[in-house]
């Protein structure tokens, strides 16, 4: 205890000695400081016990000013750092007035540990210091965060590093923690109210008047199909950078986060994606990246341009750069309402190339849940001249039933909070991530990722469980089946150890990065005996995605959409590995 | 325990909002006399059962309130897209006046086309429905133009409110809002209203024109 109050006063004093990077109203932890040399500078939390303080200080980013929940007083919080295999206490101390919580975002723990308040523990009252006490089991990329009231989205996060006890299957010369978040001086409960009242309150993108004169965006019989069918095309995001500052270690375009690296160095980038609503394109335009892992879990080395990173999701990633030049990391909200340019340079002060945030996507049938057919695939655009094949295309002016509920199993309950029902699903796992269709040169998918080590174990699963994801974005509803959590619907239960497939359709036209707790599951991307181990995945709008889950952690778990507003909306399931479980009927 | 778990329940999805939408606040310029008008109905509560009220009026400045309506009532989501909104209806102004039992069903149709229709009936067993449609177009992200419609039906004569029978009156409008944020949009327009068969007669025999066009200025304003 005493050792980690030291911690917290050095990170202050290092702040203060670099306080002409910090740009920011409050302190910035070592690795996230502007100018860091990498994710080992300043003070790093590790060992066997370590404190976390939780507090809130006013932060100003982007003239944009709020008060910060923050860790240690810091937002983004400080670097965890730990080894396989070791044992730690993780001593978090709440200094607010209101119950925290710490959920380690990825690790595999007991579930008393695994920090959600009302399903896995009470939640750490005021001025009270909860113990979390547990052996790690893995290596990798992971991250930590607050899962109490809207507190994450208000800058109670933070990384954690996990080194392997073995050999790094992927190693390099230095490394960068890369936490990408959104920043609003919206309170996340007036977000919450204001897209009740308007479903599309912070979309600033909406096609207009003018844009049809000018020959932008649908044209006018497309516009009549959407909007017989009350379906925005637009609504990729629903908070948008019209509130938003993006951050890159809590540092926006202007405060121009930079990390250093020597030419010729394999430089690895941690990155996480933090953010309360944001999924995000990221790119490096003068470099390929290789991603060697993905939610802390090592796969097999694969190139790619750019890729799409969900809301929780990590993907660890090894940069080449050979040349002393500046290196824009560019973030992307993937609605294009903004961005945010971080830097890598081989001397302090450089600064890399901003670009131009791209066109913004417009979504198409297939994020509706129909076929492509009957779709220009090169444009992805609907071509309603073409014919008609798709089942559920009963005419060719927008006349589908966006809703037919005979599609949709009995488990679902069918009632305002359901506005649409994709009628044809497509696993869009191997799909280019929404609004990365065209573009010209190569993006991730998740058939792209292939486990680097077989998972142990190869059952084939012995019974399926279908859940959809659902919502009313007018209405600002979202939940699984139909039911939102506080109606307070049954567990989703497995038995101990099961082998289980479960397949996620998504029923709306919004991409959701859904997360389980306590487990890796396998993505099911034709991998065959690789199928990529993850404990979140983004699932494309309209679309189905697939995984095999070994039920082998007892207790109660949460299972969320990670999108903070959806999660509090209601899409949010507990879910429970009983050790003498119901059976698999 | 029993507590964190009732807390996570309520926060995640259990939660309730409001909203106050003052649709039209407006001034309506004439060469007798000036006019405001003015609509605005607000709702509070969860995402499918809600409290509800709603008040319209009109007047001329400088004279006593012409209509003052105000409604209360229970709103309760009936699917994806409508409502249907049960309460009681008073209205406030000098001379005759009513207390109704409404119903109404409001929503979102087809083309983004808002739409309500609402039924009164009187405590002296009279009929009426009054139907309104409006439209956002937007011309820019800021600019939208709205046009809208008010159709007035009455089952009955009823002579003490100047009502006839039948489709008594028309308004149409349309109205050029700046958003100056999402929630503050002044707006210029015009109004047009043509009274019809029996409530035109009463009009003449009160010696007010049936028909007249106005135009209008006004903001539109929630929270
Ligand atoms: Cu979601």
């Amino acid at each position: 205890m005493q050792s980690a109050r030291l911690d917290r006063r050095s990170v202050i004093t290092g702040a203060a000695r670099l306080g002409a990077l910090t740009v920011l109203g409050g302190a910035m932890p070592g690795w996230a400081r502007a100018g860091t040399s990498g994710a080992g500078a300043g003070s790093v939390l590790s060992g066997e016990s370590i404190r976390i303080d939780i507090g809130h200080v006013p932060i100003t980013v982007g003239g944009r000013s709020m008060h910060a929940v923050t860790a240690n007083g810091t937002m983004p919080g400080p670097l965890i750092r730990l080894k396989e295999g070791q044992k730690v206490r993780l001593s978090v101390a709440n200094g607010l007035a209101e119950d925290t919580s710490i959920h380690w975002h990825g690790l595999i723990v007991p579930f008393q540990y695994d920090g959600v308040p009302g399903i896995s523990f009470p939640g750490i009252k005021p001025g009270e210091v909860f113990d979390y006490d547990f052996t790690i089991r893995q290596a990798g990329t992971y991250w930590y965060h607050s899962h109490s009231n809207m507190q994450e989205a208000m800058g109670l996060f933070g990384p954690i590093v996990i080194d392997p006890a073995g050999a790094e299957p992927a190693p390099y010369d230095r490394e960068h923690v890369i936490l990408l978040s959104d920043w609003s001086s919206i309170h996340p409960h007036v977000q919450l109210q204001r897209l009740k009242q308007m479903g599309g309150y912070f979309n600033r993108q909406k096609q207009t008047l003018g844009g049809l004169l000018a020959g932008k965006d649908q044209d006018l019989s497309e516009r009549l199909a959407w909007g017989k069918m009350r379906m925005d095309p637009t609504d990729i995001s629903d908070v948008t950078g019209s509130t938003y500052s993006y951050l890159v270690n809590g540092h926006d375009t202007q405060a121009n986060w930079t990390g250093l690296f020597v030419p010729g160095e394999r430089v690895r980038l941690r990155f996480i994606n933090a953010s309360s609503m944001t999924n995000f394109n990221v790119r490096l335009p003068a470099l390929p990246m290789t991603i060697v892992q993905a939610d802390g879990q090592d796969v097999e080395p694969v190139e790619t341009d750019e890729f799409q990173i969900g809301i929780a999701e990590t993907y660890d990633v090894i940069i080449r750069p050979e040349k002393a030049e500046a290196i824009a990391i560019i973030a992307e909200a993937i609605d294009r309402s903004g961005l945010c340019r971080a830097t890598l340079a081989p001397r302090i002060g450089m600064v890399a190339p901003m670009v131009a945030v791209r066109e913004r996507p417009l979504l198409a049938m297939k994020d509706m849940g129909m076929d492509m057919s009957g779709m220009d695939a090169a444009s992805g655009t609907l071509d309603l001249s073409a014919p008609v094949t798709a089942p559920a295309k009963a005419g060719s002016h927008g006349a589908m039933n966006m809703r037919d509920t005979s599609l949709v199993p009995a488990s679902v309950r069918l009632g305002p909070g359901v506005a649409t029902i994709s009628a044809a699903p497509a696993d869009r796992l191997g799909d280019r991530p929404t609004g990365l269709e065209t573009v010209g040169h190569r993006v991730l998918t998740y058939a792209d990722l292939k486990a680097l080590v077989p998972h142990p174990d190869r059952r084939t699963p012995e019974r399926e469980l279908e859940v959809h994801l659902t919502a009313n974005m007018e209405r600002y509803m979202w939940s699984f089946d139909g039911v939102k959590l506080s109606e307070n619907p049954e567990p989703l239960a497995f038995r101990h150890n099961e082998r289980v497939r479960v397949t996620l359709v998504n029923d709306t036209m919004m991409p959701h990065p859904i997360h389980l707790h306590g487990h890796f599951f396998e993505l099911v991307n034709g991998a065959e005996d690789r199928q990529p181990r993850k404990h979140t995945v983004n699932v494309l709008p309209g679309g189905k995605a697939s995984f095999d889950l070994t039920a082998d952690a007892v207790g109660d778990w949460a299972f969320h959409c990670h999108m903070l507003l959806h999660m509090h909306a209601g899409m949010f399931r507990v879910v429970t590995v009983r050790a003498d479980g119901p059976s698999a009927t | 325990m029993a507590e964190a778990r009732s807390m996570l329940r309520h926060e995640s999805g259990a939660m309730s909002n409001r909203m106050v939408m003052i649709d039209r606040l407006e001034w309506r310029p004439g060469p007798q006399a000036n006019r405001y008008d003015w609509e605005a109905e607000g709702w509070t509560g969860g995402d499918t059962d809600r409290l509800a009220f709603k008040t319209k009026g009109e007047g001329a400045f400088g004279g006593k309130a012409e209509k003052i309506e105000l409604q209360a009532g229970w709103l309760h989501a009936i699917d994806p897209w409508f409502d249907v909104r049960a309460g009681i209806r008073q209205d406030f102004q000098a001379g005759p006046h009513r207390t109704q039992a409404v119903v109404a069903v409001e929503g979102l149709a087809p083309y983004w086309l808002d739409v309500e229709a609402e039924l009164f009936l009187s405590q002296k067993g009279e009929l009426t429905a009054r139907t309104e449609a409006s439209y956002d177009q937007r011309l820019t992200q800021s600019l939208i133009l709205q046009p809208r419609a008010e159709l007035n039906i009455s089952a009955q004569d009823v002579p003490e409110l100047g009502l006839g029978s039948g489709l008594n009156s028309v308004e149409l409008g349309l109205r050029l809002r700046y958003e100056i944020t999402r929630r503050l949009g002044p707006y210029v327009g015009v109004s047009w209203e043509r009274k019809l068969g029996g409530s035109a007669r009463y009009a003449r025999a009160d010696d007010e024109k049936p028909q007249g066009a106005r135009f209008v200025t006004g903001i539109r304003l929630w929270f």
